[in-house]
């Protein structure tokens, strides 16, 4: 499906993130390097890899806040720079800094016309776009309460659409599912798939978990050995891989409908 | 006799009221209450209310050191209270590492202030004034210099509000939609170090949270939305400047504790009217939203 909608827009968008021969180096200390790889426009990516591998890292890299060491480095056509308005960005533990001193609708705003210097109300026309994003996460219900005052769930559609109510047309999401229950962990995935399809955006994510992901990812760009790969859904969802990358024993399962999920293959042999 | 037989009703309060010293204070506690009113919500949502108490301090060692070379009071509080401000900004973004150097600058300068005051053999009222404020002192030069602050800080916040608010609330999404989020906290510590100036002079550098600190805090309790607590706040502390300067008249002591009184008041009223709102907020039952 998702084949089928790059095809029907064939040269007019360039890929989301091209990466040539790209390395990163923070503190003295390389994170990775070796990094090629082209993710097309319309994909759903999931980002994995063990704690520090550098996921996080490599969203710095897309949204200008972290020059490449090395190497070429394309983000939707450009060089990557910092403001880019086409990227829409949730960072990880996003609600833990915010709370009592803004509401909702507010912040949403912010996305919108947070960078303006000067004095100057906010228009009807941005007040409807920021009223659309409410309403196209689910969050309208509570869009005049605090932020302090919602559930983790809801704070996650808030802050996605914080990112969607200025059309991005790349999102990057740090850890969208940490720290939700299993329904909301659902519900957000679901609400990525229909973002995904409605608007055509791709998106990025990083995932500790693949699990919840595996119904809308595309592709998965996956840090092993210092080094990020960059492959279909498919071709990463292995026992061999998987168990590589996490360096503990991971299972591959294979339903008879065809949904895939992994799962922890340690057993406890007294049991 | 006891100090508290001096304590009676001044029956001449409001003829003391009208009076040109009187005036000075109205109109410089008054600036004093806009500019801090408008900050302190981004005190707040900073996470700067130790660094703004510990401005304050660092002020202590500028205005005796300025007694020491016999320079204004309010320029050596301004040039220790800005170069602070910009020391503690430049110190790392992470809140532990921001309160270790802003708790260690705090001790040094409140070192220096000692042996300033002592080289300068400042008496103790001097002394005295800077701690606590001494509002029924202002001058003219002092106003202009008030006047001059004020109209600098609301200024300036009129042009960064937004960005600043942004900034303040949500630095990581800031910075990567291009937000100048590091110059932007330099900013805004500089102002914050004006109004710190001004405020040490009339509640004094111990007091100095009731007016920065007190109000803002008091009007987040009834409304998040950042204009509302600006207006809120500033409408507060004026309410606290104005009536701690009449207390003070009627009963001849110093507004210092009427004025700090007033607005913590106001506090403990607005927190037991709105419960523990806020502070434990309750999240909302997530709701099934079908599309």
């Amino acid at each position: 499906m998702t084949a089928g909608a790059a095809e029907r827009l064939p040269r007019e968008r360039a890929p989301a993130l091209v990466l040539e021969e790209v390395s990163v180096v923070r503190g003295g200390q390389t994170v990775w390097s070796q990094g090629t790889f082209t993710v097309r426009a319309g994909a759903v990516v999931g980002v994995i890899g063990p704690n520090g591998a550098g996921k996080t890292t490599m969203f710095q890299l897309a949204l200008g806040l972290l020059p490449a060491a090395s190497g070429r480095l394309e983000v939707l056509g450009a060089p990557p720079r910092r403001g880019n308005r086409r990227i829409g960005y949730v960072p990880q533990n996003y609600t833990a800094a915010l709370g009592e001193a803004i509401r909702c609708r507010d912040l949403v705003t912010l996305g919108l016309t947070g960078g303006r210097f000067g004095l100057r109300r906010t228009t009807p026309a941005e007040r409807a776009r920021v009223d659309q994003a409410l309403e196209r996460v689910g969050a309208r219900d509570y869009a005049d309460r605090r932020m302090s005052e919602l559930s983790g769930g809801q704070q996650q559609r808030v802050a996605i659409a914080q990112a969607i109510v200025d059309d991005a047309e790349l999102l990057l999401l740090d850890e969208p599912l940490a720290n939700l229950d299993l329904r909301n962990q659902q519900e957000i995935v679901r609400l990525l798939g229909e973002l995904h399809h409605e608007r055509n955006v791709t998106i990025m994510v990083v995932a500790h978990d693949l699990n919840p992901l595996l119904p809308v990812l595309t592709d998965a760009i996956y840090l092993l050995d210092a080094h990020p790969h960059h492959d279909a859904i498919g071709e990463v969802v292995q026992e061999e891989l998987l168990t590589h990358l996490y360096g503990t024993p991971v299972g591959v399962v294979r339903t008879a409908q065809g949904d895939l999920f992994t799962r922890a293959a340690w057993r406890d042999p007294q049991r | 006799m006891s100090g508290l037989t001096a304590v009676q009703v001044q029956s001449d309060w409001s003829d003391v009221l009208a009076s040109p010293f009187m005036r000075h204070a109205l109109l410089g506690g008054s600036l004093v209450a806009i500019a801090a009113g408008l900050l302190g919500y981004f005190v707040i949502t900073r996470q700067n209310a130790f660094a703004a108490h510990a401005l304050a301090h660092i002020g202590f060692p500028g205005a005796t050191g300025a007694i020491l070379i016999g320079a204004p009071v309010t320029l050596g509080l301004d040039v220790f209270c800005v170069a602070g401000g910009v020391l503690i900004g430049l110190f790392g973004r992470r809140v532990t590492d921001r309160e270790m150097a802003t708790g260690t600058i705090l001790a040094l300068a409140t070192a220096l202030g000692v042996l300033f005051a002592s080289l300068a053999s400042a008496n103790a009222s001097t002394t005295t004034s800077v701690l606590f404020g001494n509002l029924l002192a202002i001058s003219d030069d002092q106003l202009v210099v008030f006047t001059a602050f004020t109209v600098a800080v609301v200024g300036t916040l009129a042009v960064l509000a937004r960005p600043l608010v942004f900034a303040s609330v949500d630095p990581e999404v800031a910075e990567a939609r291009g937000v100048p989020v590091r110059a932007l906290g330099l900013a805004f510590v500089v102002l914050l170090a004006l109004t710190i100036t001004m405020a040490v002079q009339v509640v004094g550098t111990l007091l100095l949270f009731a007016l920065v600190v007190t109000p803002a805090a008091t009007a987040l309790r009834l409304t998040a939305r950042p204009p509302a607590v600006a207006a809120l706040a500033v409408a507060l502390a004026l309410g606290s400047v104005w009536g701690g300067l009449v207390l003070s008249a009627m009963v001849n002591l110093p507004p210092s504790f009427f004025i700090v009184s007033l607005a913590v008041l106001a506090w403990l009223a607005v927190l037991a009217c709105t419960g523990r709102r806020g502070a434990t907020p309750r999240p909302l039952a997530d709701t099934h939203h079908p599309h």
